[in-house]
């Protein structure tokens, strides 16, 4: 028989518990709204993006014409007569781009070749942080790289006279090594996924390891490989420092490397450096440089993503 | 009889130059790696000898000044600080709550795969065309033209949110779900399940995740040459609406001197530059390494 007393503490207890479990349901709301307030965030950052580009970009273009800005070949808005053929700087950036694709593509396979095919598992937890180390410093100091330590020695192989000081090669070169890590990183993981029982069926009929590394395992890793060569060639195009430091400041629609070019981040960079009023028409040009660039760099990582999500559901 | 002995020294030879064309690959794949290590030195030995003989106290405390023998990085590794300081007082919250948001509390529906989805490529967006953002938004918009620590530290944020959601998530995802349903079945809820079974299992997951990103904004040039252009900044940032210089964008304006002198003081800001860097980097690796290996897994 409970007493009115144990009854009176129980029902306390009952009130506590409940008011606990109200306070705690309040708790619980409020923070899912904040980090669903967290969450907007970055959709936003999306929506800013691509308002601010478009919307600066029109009143860009409703000076020039959308025509005229994407199939002329030259670009030199600071000047009079002003010319706004941006395929001068989407040249120079695909020329710089493409020499740091096939640098990073030939020195990332064939690392990552040898650290998932060859090196046994102890070399291997030595080589990729170091490597790693590249995808780390900053491009400021690749530029510093590029500018006093390969340029100098092309213009020793080629020659002072054929070489510029600011050339696109050596931007390329050294953006070819910042990438390589991360060609090498993705192309092994495309790699490592390839099962194991391919190999060993490989290896049963006699195969070398060289014959299983190109005829098996890069024929079977080999979206995952072009997913890598497209992520890295984004990188290049959307990289600023190197190309503004190394590559000079030259619209210049040219395939030679050793001349003198200037890339579309290069540009952007220049303008906001100098004293280009806000609103001014030159001031407008970078939001539209910037839109084509966006535009460019997003179409290679979907691609490159969607070539990625593919492959791994292929063995998985 | 001879014809087979004939047969048998063919495969023999073939086998040989197969042996030797492996051999000669290996060479090959190794020297991709050789070359990416040769590469790294040849980077550090470069700087090293041009900035070694600058590297000394005056350096690190005195200002940019005309004259490459008297200069010195205090205002940029100032600079540095304030951006880094402020952009992780703002990512850390951000970053990790939108991490916390998709994988603990977001139902699988459409619109968290987008915000999922937009993330991953707001992680491959150029640095520079964040800088653009800033300069509409934070410069221009939000502070009227004043190009001060605030707008840069804000660009920074937006710009190395992926990384640290994406860095926040995987930590998330390694917690073990037996923990959480442990925590579930004494009766928590979701918001209490995640205060105190997977934030302190994810942390150092996440640490190591949002120092990375850190380092990442500490080296970034692009964007804070747009939002702060400013070349010669002879004074420590006293306040977040103070104009202001970072590191990498000293170095820049350094190494674009026409003046050969003003090389040397470079590579030694590159030097300081790197050294923080991979400090910070070497953290990274050795919380995730001294809280990766737990033996209860």
């Amino acid at each position: 028989m409970a007493t009115t007393s144990e009854i009176q503490s129980n029902s306390d207890l009952l009130e506590r518990v409940a008011r606990r479990r109200r306070r705690q349901h309040v708790e619980q709301t409020v923070f899912a709204w904040l980090l669903r307030a967290a969450a907007l965030i970055s959709v936003l950052t999306t929506v800013g993006i691509v308002i601010i580009l478009v919307a600066q970009s029109a009143g860009f273009f409703a000076e020039v014409s959308p025509w005229e800005f994407l199939t002329g070949t030259e670009w030199a808005p600071l000047f009079s007569p002003q010319k706004f053929g941006v395929l001068s700087l989407v040249g120079g950036t695909l020329l710089v781009a493409v020499i740091a694709g096939i640098v990073s593509l030939t020195l990332g396979l064939g690392a990552a070749i040898f650290l998932s095919e060859y090196a046994p598992e102890r070399l291997r937890r030595v080589l990729k942080p170091i490597l790693e180390v590249l995808a780390g410093i900053p491009t400021v100091v690749y530029g510093y790289f590029a500018l006093t330590f390969i340029t100098p020695i092309l213009q020793n192989i080629f020659g002072h006279d054929q070489v510029i000081v600011f050339n696109a090669l050596s931007a390329g070169l050294v953006m070819g090594l910042m990438i390589m890590p991360m060609v090498s990183t993705l192309s092994e993981d495309a790699m490592v996924a390839v099962p194991r029982s391919l190999r060993d069926a490989a290896y049963a009929l006699g195969a070398t390891r060289f014959e299983v590394s190109t005829k098996v395992v890069i024929p079977a890793a080999l979206s995952g490989i072009v997913a890598s060569f497209i992520l890295g060639v984004s990188r290049a195009i959307g990289e600023t420092m190197i190309v503004k430091i190394a590559a000079g400041a030259t619209p210049n629609l040219t395939l030679n490397p050793l001349e003198s070019i200037q890339a579309m981040t290069a540009y952007i960079v220049q303008v906001s450096l100098g004293e280009t009023p806000q609103g001014s028409l030159e001031y407008k040009t970078i939001f539209a440089v910037g839109l084509l660039l966006f535009v460019m760099t997003l179409a290679m990582n979907i691609v490159g993503r969607w070539v990625i999500s593919r492959f791994r559901q292929q063995y998985e | 009889m001879n014809k087979q002995d004939s047969i048998i020294s063919k495969r023999q030879k073939l086998h040989a130059v197969r042996v030797l064309r492996d051999r000669i690959f290996v060479v090959g794949f190794a020297l991709a790696v050789i070359a990416g290590i040769l590469g790294l030195a040849a980077l550090l030995f470069d700087v090293l000898i041009d900035g070694l003989p600058f590297l000394n106290i005056n350096f690190l405390t005195s200002y940019a000044s005309r004259k490459a023998e008297n200069s010195g990085i205090l205002a940029p590794l100032a600079g540095t600080i304030w951006i880094v300081g402020m952009t992780a007082l703002l990512t850390i919250p951000i970053g990790v709550g939108t991490a916390i948001y998709l994988e603990e509390f977001a139902s699988k529906n459409r619109l968290n795969r987008l915000i999922e989805l937009n993330i991953a490529n707001l992680a491959g967006v150029p640095s520079v065309i964040y800088g653009l953002l800033g300069l509409a938004v934070f410069v221009q918009f939000l502070f009227n033209g004043s190009r001060n620590v605030t707008a840069g530290a804000l660009t920074m944020t937006l710009l190395i949110l992926p990384i640290v959601v994406i860095a926040s998530q995987e930590a998330i995802k390694a917690v073990p779900s037996s923990y959480r349903d442990a925590a579930y079945a004494m009766g928590a809820n979701r918001w209490q399940v995640v205060k105190a079974v997977v934030l302190p299992q994810a942390l150092p997951g996440m640490m190591s995740g949002i120092i990375l990103a850190l380092s990442r904004a500490i080296g970034e040039s692009a964007p804070i040459l747009i939002i702060s252009s400013l070349v010669w900044v002879t004074f420590i940032p006293t306040s977040p609406d103070s104009k202001f210089t970072v590191l990498p964008l000293q170095i820049f304006t350094w190494i674009s001197q026409p003046q050969h002198s003003f090389r040397g003081i470079a590579a030694a800001a590159i030097i300081v530059l790197l050294i923080v860097l991979l400090s910070m980097n070497g953290i990274a690796i050795w919380i995730r390494s001294k809280y990766q290996s737990r033996p209860d897994q």
